[in-house]
């Protein structure tokens, strides 16, 4: 508790600092390449009832996706307090990843916890992680995915707290870990919004995936207050809600308690934890951030469950009508605009948040379309 | 007063501290864990902790975290610990029970405290709840009659520290170091200090958790302490058991040895 005690301390003295800000826009701009740009898709969006549909390009970041915003401005709070290590949880690798880019610039040594399972399916994040010079250490407890990476980080945390700053990924876990990096993902938001102004209007609809959520606040949360605006979460189905096997945690959750957070979490009647399955690994954690929670309670945004095969398809798809590999998390939400397209009809706006690029996910999608011979046992 | 407040003032009188043992509930099985824990009375600990095996143990070390999923995997539920508080207290200790918060938020706040006051144990501590948040469940516990206990570590600062005596009741939980369950070779100095630090704060009885498993250590705690918590160093001899029997039979022979430390006679 002490050290979320200060670390909520630091963070609330360095978001009302204007050297912090502009620091982080600094790192933004001439580091990750903000703003990122906005791409309108009308080869893809034929596909989606005539919509018009818009990404918003979190994919050309530096290193792939929207996870950099978050991790520089923990690394530079990390700074700010005085420590000289950073420890982090990975899914996909897109955020540990991130985080051993920040700690390489930022001279910090670096640890990932990763799920075993995770850096099997994800070994080329593994490679990259290593190559900036962090430590990754695959997790064999529990079911070997995110939330026992996370577990994990938790136990190196409490034990080395004096040196080490825990670099969070999603809007999940204790306070402040979710309104903190809402906050720092808080830019693709407002970015947006003017960056679609500037195209004539507000979207009628911003569509994100969500596995803890920090993608899809990050972009929801300029525009909560335009009522006009459908906010679409697209959780992870698996091999869809109703067969047990998924991520969708609004969905096909019930309210709880993980990782210091209450929320929506997949779980028996014992309060156990019960495994998630996605074919991304990004999506694969049986909770989802408290902020989700709130909106859906609220019914100010929505919660869609698309399966596997759904963001397979939609993956397919951008790759060959817009030339652009999406991470397979965020053609979850890309199915989540072929669904929507047709309902709000041809004069509707879309925007879709695109959340990471694809490189990572060759080989998962290859071996799901068949495209290389099944690896040997 | 609590079944296990009133042991605590006896062994107090005595002018020695308490040994509580530590055990989770169904491994290696729900019967094979009862047993484990009636032997442990019989050896000579003074209360027993039952653990309620959780999916998502944060702050566990490995030797809990194996036997915490075996016991899930063989299928052992929460109500499982009140059919262990029930046998611990038959055999004449009192017992609380140790569990992460949404087991007992999933059970009912309300329900889960009339079922483990109905078993007869003496209260609950909570390692992932704290008491700024934790007031419906401190509700729920007081309406029965149940201590509900809260941790202290080392790095708590003066406020959470005072919050944290003030809301525990039966005794206040100190973690000896910054870290999870497990054996340490040494236990060290922040346990000392950090029960200082509560007495100050007005705490009644301060036991001491992680890190102890041999008299010798325990002794070293019992000096300052009211009570040494052992956990780990039981839970292993279960783990490392070629068959139950000799697991029990180990187990009575290490209560022994920490019963003899927290006497001073190690």
């Amino acid at each position: 508790m002490a050290a979320l005690d200060e670390l909520t301390d630091a963070y609330e003295k360095a978001r009302v600092d204007p050297a912090f800000q502009e620091e982080l826009d600094r790192l933004g701009r001439d580091y990750s390449g903000r703003p990122s740009i906005i791409t309108e898709i009308p080869r893809f969006a034929r596909h989606c009832g005539g919509a018009r549909v818009f990404l918003k390009r979190e994919d050309l970041n530096h290193t792939g996706s929207h996870k950099i915003n978050n991790v520089l401005g923990q690394a530079l709070l990390t700074k700010r307090i005085g420590k000289t290590r950073v420890i982090a949880e990975t899914g996909a690798g897109q955020h540990g990843v991130a985080t051993a880019t920040a700690a390489a610039l930022m001279d910090l040594e670096c640890t990932v916890y990763m799920g075993e399972e995770d850096t099997e399916r994800q070994a080329l994040n593994v490679v990259r992680m290593r190559l900036l010079g962090a430590t990754v250490i695959p997790v064999t407890s529990g079911s070997r995915t995110l939330k026992d990476a996370i577990n994990e980080a938790y136990r190196d945390w409490v034990a080395s707290v004096d040196t080490t700053n825990y670099v969070f990924g999603t809007t999940a876990g204790p306070h402040p870990f979710p309104a903190m990096v809402r906050d720092f993902q808080r830019v693709i938001g407002v970015e947006a919004r003017a960056q679609m102004l500037e195209r004539g209007g507000l979207p009628d609809a911003i569509v994100a995936c969500v596995g803890g959520g920090s993608n899809a606040i990050g972009i929801f949360d300029a525009f909560l207050d335009d009522a006009s605006v459908r906010l679409v979460g697209c959780e992870a189905a698996g091999d869809g809600v109703e067969t047990g096997r998924h991520a969708s945690a609004i969905s096909g959750g019930s309210p709880g308690v993980l990782h210091g957070s209450q929320s929506y979490v997949l779980q028996d009647a014992d309060g156990q934890t019960q495994a998630s399955h996605s074919i991304s690994a990004g999506l694969d954690y049986p909770g989802v951030g408290p902020q989700h929670a709130w909106l859906a309670t609220l019914g100010r945004a929505e919660y869609w469950a698309i399966t596997d095969a759904e963001a397979m398809d939609a993956f397919r798809l951008l790759c060959r009508t817009e030339g652009i590999i999406p991470a397979i998390e965020s053609a979850h939400a890309l199915a989540g605009v072929i669904k929507l397209g047709p309902e709000l009809g041809p004069s509707a706006t879309i925007l879709v948040n695109l959340s990471g690029r694809g490189d990572k996910d060759v080989e998962t999608a290859a071996r799901y379309f068949e495209m290389l011979p099944e690896r040997a046992p | 007063m609590s079944a296990l407040s009133e042991r605590l003032a006896g062994v107090k009188a005595e002018g020695r501290a308490a040994l509580i043992g530590y055990l989770p509930v169904g491994y290696p099985s729900v019967e094979g864990s009862i047993r484990a824990m009636v032997a442990m009375v019989e050896a000579g600990v003074d209360a027993v902790e039952v653990g309620i095996p959780y999916s998502d143990p944060v702050l566990d070390g490995p030797v809990i975290q194996r036997a915490a999923e075996a016991a899930l995997a063989s299928g052992t539920r929460v109500a499982d610990a009140f059919v262990a508080v029930e046998a611990i207290v038959a055999a004449g200790a009192p017992a609380v029970v140790m569990s992460y918060y949404n087991p007992i938020l999933q059970y009912g706040l309300g329900r889960f405290a009339a079922d483990l006051a109905a078993a007869g144990g003496s209260g609950a501590i909570t390692p992932d709840l704290t008491p700024d948040v934790g007031q419906a469940w401190i509700e729920a516990a007081t309406a029965r009659g149940l201590d509900h206990i809260f941790l202290l570590a080392p790095s708590s600062t003066p406020e959470r520290l005072h919050m944290t005596v003030a809301a525990s009741t039966g005794f206040v939980y100190a973690t000896s170091l910054m870290g999870v369950t497990g054996e340490r070779s040494a236990v060290g100095g922040a346990a000392e200090k950090l029960v200082g630090r509560a007495r100050e704060a007005g705490a009644q009885a301060v036991c001491v958790g992680l890190g102890v498993s041999t008299g010798k250590q325990a002794a070293e705690v019992a000096a300052y302490a009211d009570g040494v918590i052992v956990g780990s160093a039981f839970v292993r001899l279960l783990v490392d058991a070629t068959e139950p029997r000799a697991g029990i039979e180990a187990l009575k022979v290490k209560v022994g040895e920490l019963a003899a430390g927290v006497r001073g006679q190690a």
